[in-house]
């Protein structure tokens, strides 16, 4: 019998027995981070394609989540920090090889653009909306006019965004759960996905929600994909990470992840979503609440499950 | 007169202490007010003050380093120090813990009975509860005599009381240390060389060639500086051979390990013993120059050969016989370790004779990594009248029972104390200082017996200890880092002396033992028995007497003393007089064969465990100093609770888990008052527990221990005691599992 | 300039005295510790063998935690040896998880703490106090690149180990087996 235990006692809060040092504000703040991601491609893809118009939901109402999404987001970054007086220390400096630092600066760019975006469509929203100053008139003025630009940035910021809430994991390499490449297009397709899920609860334009349920879809399907792929990697991978993916194998995360990510978070509303291209009658917020439901679930199992994972003891 | 003592839990002390630690609670628990400074503190900025530890009886000396605030920061050992060679053990470390353990005692506490009858303790001013006690002492000794008044004590703190009650006119002691520890090694080793081992043994295992443990657990059993040569004899490539039934950490360091049956020891050093004689490996020089009883030795042992002792031990002759010649090969550097805790199976003394011999036969005494002849420097005493002579002392409790033990036995105190016993001599109170005796005891239930016969308790401890609970008096003593105490005088390679000094004053209501025993002392009308005002006086004119003074001690802490009875070792065919009947090595013991005692000794069967029941070994943690230290904050974060180890194949057979809790039972149906978590290891036998000793603490009031794993004492109900000494064997208790709650089952019954 | 610490597990007793000097020389709250014991046993009754190894920070020549730090709070002083500015630390914890080796804490007062070699003494020509409080001395330190430290001459001729080398962190604790 192999037996390896601490002889001194060691039991520090959040480390042993299991790692725990994150809790729900992480997993969070991935989902709004990806959430967002999601909602502002698709505002910036739609006006670089000249869709404005078909594509009202998508473009102009939205995207009113997104910075709602990034703040609290934010806030719940800010919450996780054990030495919160000192989180303006993030922004003195610009740490190439600490996703954290790649984070914390993409959401400082990021969310500027959301609310610019979101203020420039102000006055279609509500009838009658007034700057009051005509300096922030000029501006809007100017938005309008670069509006194609912007598109552009926030379409690049949102897969930076995406992928990096992704990255924030795959960059622990002492996490075997974690440290594969594939988290990186997975929390960008997962995210996108979960972005289309809002605009398409949100949208009341049927030809919108039909269009857009088709690249979920195919979204979905990626995701689907990356997923099998994922669980490949391991199992063909080190010892540390078979016990990874063992934890998702019939270990604790099993029932959690298969019944509540992949089939009631990924394939129920797909199917649900074919059924209603199709044409038969479907609660509308019932694909988007699961899809959202789903990639909720889907970060918590990943954050509480990969600090579990390790190479030692 | 009492007829009942109840246990008291110190929790029950007034409201104002429990305010008090509210309060300390509240400003730690909300962290609002930092009394600590972060981070480290370079030496320069700390004051070092000289000490020696107090948490073990090694006695390590060291410098505690205190920081500006008057905060003692760390203990750090003395470099000069033979004891622990600048190096402390984790316990001495950790004694900053036992000054800053805010469950310390805080202010003596007096015995009160409510109208309803139920007990509490009262705070009290020193004033009156050193009245209470010195009255006490003055109705004894008018009722009773002064020998009446019995003392049970360990260490430093007992060594005050003992000078106390000797003024008072009672030499009534006893202390664990004997009788429940290392008394069998005493006899055996002062009948067989005329000499005791000592504390710290004369052990030269620094540059032994071979060293044998024999149910020792040095690594476990953080005895200092003999960890410290361990682990230069590794260095050196020395033979280890350990025999334990257990995987022991030395077992795990050693060339050998000899898994042994337990309560077989006997048979394997006698055929041990057989091997050197009989392949004509034994030292014939050392024998034929210095022993006694060869012939009758190897008639002795003719039969006792390694095949006799393979069904006996279960250890292979060819192990028995190779492990032997390994001796044999080192020899005369072998270091037959002869162990500490030594009182197992009733027949200590004469396994400990045994293992005298061996090393007899070996000539592994008085030569280079053997046994070496230690020195010690003596004080001369501080003036004061001579001690009244007592009618009877402890010795008159042995008499005629055990007649050679060299000390005072603990249960005799206690069966003295118990009038049902009808002994002779009766003793109707008790001193207890600084030993937790119902932690450090087997039988309990003689303990409270005993307890509840006595008149009066006082006890004095720095801790809220069991022991605590069965006091009229309670006296909170400064702890070792706060007061001067006597000089430590231990012998060594090189005679030597520490001082201890405090290094902050002591905290809360505390005092020092020594100021106790003389207030004790003044009310008794003995001032010139303490004919000083502050200790630091005594200690200052002996250390003049010795060349030196307090101011310098002060600045060295240590100071060494050129050797005066001859070298180290002993010279090649040096003539040497033993202290023994025939002045020779007792090969054969006079001594034992004048009072019936086997001469030589003998393998005698023990009982073994009964089906489903395991026997109980216990032993030591090196964070720990049996149940003294179990709620030193910093210790108690190294090792909060113990395990019961068990063998993986006995944990399937009960289907037990690894940290499952289950409550222990023993052969008498004693059960444990706490349950304890499992350990499933292969390091134990499938016939054999494990437990590490000093935890299950059962008063509240310490916050860390309380209820922590389960004290083994409770399960050592079956006492095998020693005819030549009196010592308490204890190796003799089996247990079973419990895995449900035996509370609960009782409540089920009733309901 | 590169220190690293040996561990003598052949000596080794597992007695945690490392454990206790490191708290009280760096003061490290109750309850948390910056180095650490473990006992490793393998084999069945009776050839058995066990392993004692005191285990602290690898102050890693590859080191993750430095890396994913955001603020440079985690950095690389002098010969190598990994620390934490506790008022750069904004305690996101990123570099907790960024060590296979569970080295760091999140301290009570909010920044992420750890072994430091004792960096204090280190400079000024001491040994860390695990080192010097260690009884078996089974603790070697000093600088790689003298051949002649402590640390050096430890692992020159004895076989030896580093812990989860797959980690590729490069770890500069040797486990002397």
């Amino acid at each position: 019998m192999k037996e390896e235990l601490f002889v001194s006692g060691r039991n520090i809060p959040n480390i042993d027995p299991y790692l725990n040092i994150w809790h729900w504000q992480i997993p969070l703040y991935l989902f709004l981070g990806g959430l967002a991601a999601g909602i502002l491609f698709f505002a910036g893809f739609y006006v670089v394609r000249g869709k404005e118009k078909q594509m009202q939901a998508t473009v102009k109402w939205a995207p009113i989540i997104a910075p709602i999404a990034l703040v609290l987001g934010l806030f719940a970054l800010f919450l996780d920090l054990k030495h919160k007086l000192f989180f303006w220390q993030l922004y003195t400096t610009v740490r190439l090889e600490s996703p954290m630092s790649w984070g914390a600066w993409t959401l400082m760019i990021i969310s500027p653009l959301a609310f610019i975006w979101v203020a420039s469509y102000m006055k279609e929203l509500v009838p009658g909306w007034n700057w009051k100053f005509s300096l922030l008139e000029q501006f809007e003025a100017w938005v309008i006019k670069n509006r194609q630009y912007f598109a552009w940035a926030m379409m690049i910021y949102a897969i930076i965004l995406g992928v990096y809430t992704g990255i924030l994991l795959s960059a622990f390499n002492a996490r075997p759960l974690w440290n594969t490449s594939i988290l990186g297009p997975l929390f960008l397709v997962s995210g996108f996905s979960t972005g289309l899920a809002t605009i398409i609860w949100i949208s009341k334009d049927e030809k919108e929600r039909k269009k857009l349920s088709r690249i979920d879809l195919i979204f979905i399907i990626i995701e689907l994909f990356l997923i099998t792929h994922l669980f490949m990697g391991f199992k063909a991978g080190s010892e540390t990470a078979i016990e990874a993916a063992n934890l998702f194998l019939g270990g604790p995360f099993t029932v959690s992840f298969w019944v509540f990510v992949v089939i009631l978070g990924l394939i129920f509303p797909a199917v649900l979503e074919t059924l209603e291209i199709w044409g038969f009658h479907v609660p509308k917020w019932l694909p988007p609440v699961m899809i959202l439901i789903g990639g909720l679930m889907f970060r918590f199992i990943m954050v509480e499950a990969g600090q579990i994972t390790r190479y030692l003891y | 007169m009492k007829t009942r003592r109840d246990f008291i839990k110190i929790s029950a002390v007034g409201t104002g202490a429990a305010a008090l630690s509210l309060k300390a609670f509240g400003s730690n628990g909300f962290g609002l007010f930092k009394s600590e400074p972060d981070g480290p503190v370079s030496d320069e900025d700390l004051t070092p003050y000289p000490t020696y530890c107090e948490v073990c009886f090694w006695k390590c000396a060291g410098w505690a380093y205190v920081d500006k605030s008057g905060r003692i920061r760390k203990v750090i050992g003395n470099k000069e120090d033979p004891h622990c060679n600048g190096r402390l053990c984790p316990r001495g470390t950790g004694g900053i813990g036992m000054v800053y353990d805010e469950d310390r005692l805080k202010t003596p506490l007096i015995r009160e009975t409510k109208k309803d009858g139920s007990q509490y303790f009262r705070e009290a001013s020193w004033e009156e509860a050193l009245d209470l006690v010195a009255g006490k002492m003055k109705e004894v000794k008018e009722k009773y005599g002064p020998e009446a008044f019995g003392l049970f004590n360990h260490g430093t703190p007992g060594g005050h009381f003992h000078h106390l009650l000797r003024a008072y006119g009672s030499e009534t002691n006893a202390e664990p240390a004997f009788a429940n520890c290392r008394g069998p090694r005493s006899s055996a080793y002062y009948s067989t060389f005329g000499a005791y081992i000592g504390s710290p043994e004369s052990t030269d295992i620094r540059d032994t060639r071979c060293l044998v443990l024999i149910g020792s657990h040095l690594g476990e059993n953080m005895h200092n500086s003999q960890v410290q040569e361990m682990s230069e004899a590794i260095d050196n490539g020395a033979t280890i051979i350990t025999v334990d039934p257990r995987f022991s950490t030395a077992a795990a360091h050693s060339s050998y390990w000899l898994p042994i049956k337990p309560a077989t020891d006997i048979a394997l050093l006698m055929a041990w013993i057989h091997v050197l004689i009989y392949e004509g490996l034994y030292n014939k020089e050392f024998v034929e120059k210095y022993t006694f009883g060869f012939d009758y030795l190897k008639e002795h042992v003719k039969n006792m050969t390694p095949e006799w002792a393979y069904g006996i031990t279960t250890i292979e002759p060819e192990q028995i016989r190779r492990t032997a010649r390994e001796m044999a090969g080192a020899a005369p550097a072998v270091v037959v370790h002869p162990g500490r805790h030594v009182v197992w199976y009733g027949d200590d003394t004469q396994r400990e004779r045994a293992m005298a011999i061996l090393s007899a036969l070996l000539g592994a005494w008085g030569k280079r990594g053997s046994l070496y002849l230690p020195e010690g420097i003596s004080v001369p005493h501080f003036p004061q009248p001579e001690y009244p002579e007592p009618k009877w002392t402890w010795k008159n409790l042995n008499y005629g029972k055990y007649p050679l033990a060299t000390m005072g036995i603990t249960t005799e105190l206690l069966k003295a104390s118990i009038p049902r016993y009808n002994y002779e001599h009766q003793v109707k109170a008790w001193l207890v200082a600084g030993t937790n005796l119902p932690l450090s005891m087997p039988d309990k239930p003689l303990f409270k017996e005993a307890a509840a016969s006595v008149e009066f308790i006082a006890v004095m401890d720095t801790m809220p200890m069991d022991i605590t609970g069965y006091a009229d008096v309670v006296f909170p003593e400064a702890t070792y880092l706060e007061r001067y105490d006597v000089i430590r005088l231990a012998p060594n390679r090189e005679p030597n002396i520490a001082l201890r000094m405090p290094a902050i004053e002591p905290k809360y209501d505390s005092k020092p033992g020594w100021w106790i025993a003389k207030q004790i002392g003044e009310r008794l009308g003995l001032h010139d028995y303490f004919n000083y005002d502050d200790y630091a006086e005594v200690i200052d004119w002996q250390l003049k007497k010795l060349g030196t003074s307090l101011e310098e001690m002060k600045k060295i802490g240590v100071k060494k003393f050129p050797r005066k009875s001859g070298p180290l070792y002993l010279g090649d065919g040096e003539d040497f007089t033993f202290n023994t009947n025939t002045g020779k090595v007792e090969l054969y013991s006079t001594d034992f064969a004048d009072h019936g005692f086997d001469p030589m000794p003998k393998y005698t069967r023990h009982p073994e465990p009964p089906q489903n029941f395991y026997r109980l070994i216990y032993g030591r943690a090196p964070m720990h100093t049996f149940s003294r230290t179990s709620n030193n904050p910093n210790l108690s974060d190294l090792m909060s609770e113990n395990s019961v180890w068990v063998n993986p194949k006995v944990a399937d057979l009960w289907g037990l888990k690894k940290d499952q809790k289950v409550w222990l039972k023993n052969q008498d149906g004693a059960i444990t008052s706490f349950p304890v978590k499992v350990r499933v290891t292969e390091r134990i036998r499938w016939d054999s527990v494990y437990m590490v000793h000093g935890f299950g603490h059962n008063n509240k009031k310490l916050s860390r221990a309380f209820g922590r794993g389960a004290a083994d004492t409770e399960m050592i109900t079956n006492v095998a005691v020693d005819p030549i000494m009196g010592g308490t064997g204890m190796r003799g208790n089996f247990i079973t599992f419990l895995t449900e709650d035996p509370a609960l089952e009782g409540k089920e019954v009733k309901a | 300039m590169r220190y690293a610490m040996a561990i003598d597990t052949k000596k080794c007793v597992g007695c945690g005295d490392c454990v206790v000097a490191c708290q009280t020389e760096n003061n490290v709250p109750h309850g948390y510790c910056r180095d650490w014991i473990v006992e490793s046993v393998d084999g069945t009754y009776p050839s058995i063998s066990l392993e004692f190894r005191s285990e602290r920070c690898n102050h890693c020549d590859n080191s993750p935690c430095v890396r994913c730090c955001p603020t440079g709070a985690s950095h690389i002083e002098e010969g190598g040896i990994v620390t934490v500015t506790h008022h750069k630390c904004i305690g996101c914890g990123a570099c907790i998880q960024s060590c296979p080796y569970d080295a760091r804490y999140s301290h009570p007062d909010g920044y992420v703490d750890k072994c430091t070699f004792c960096l204090h003494r280190v400079q000024k020509g001491q040994n860390p106090a695990c080192v010097d409080v260690c009884p078996t001395r089974c603790l070697h330190f000093g600088d790689l690149d003298d051949p002649n430290s402590d640390v050096s001459l430890a692992i020159k001729d004895r076989k030896w180990k580093v812990l989860a080398p797959e980690a590729g962190t490069k770890p500069q604790l040797y486990f002397l087996t």
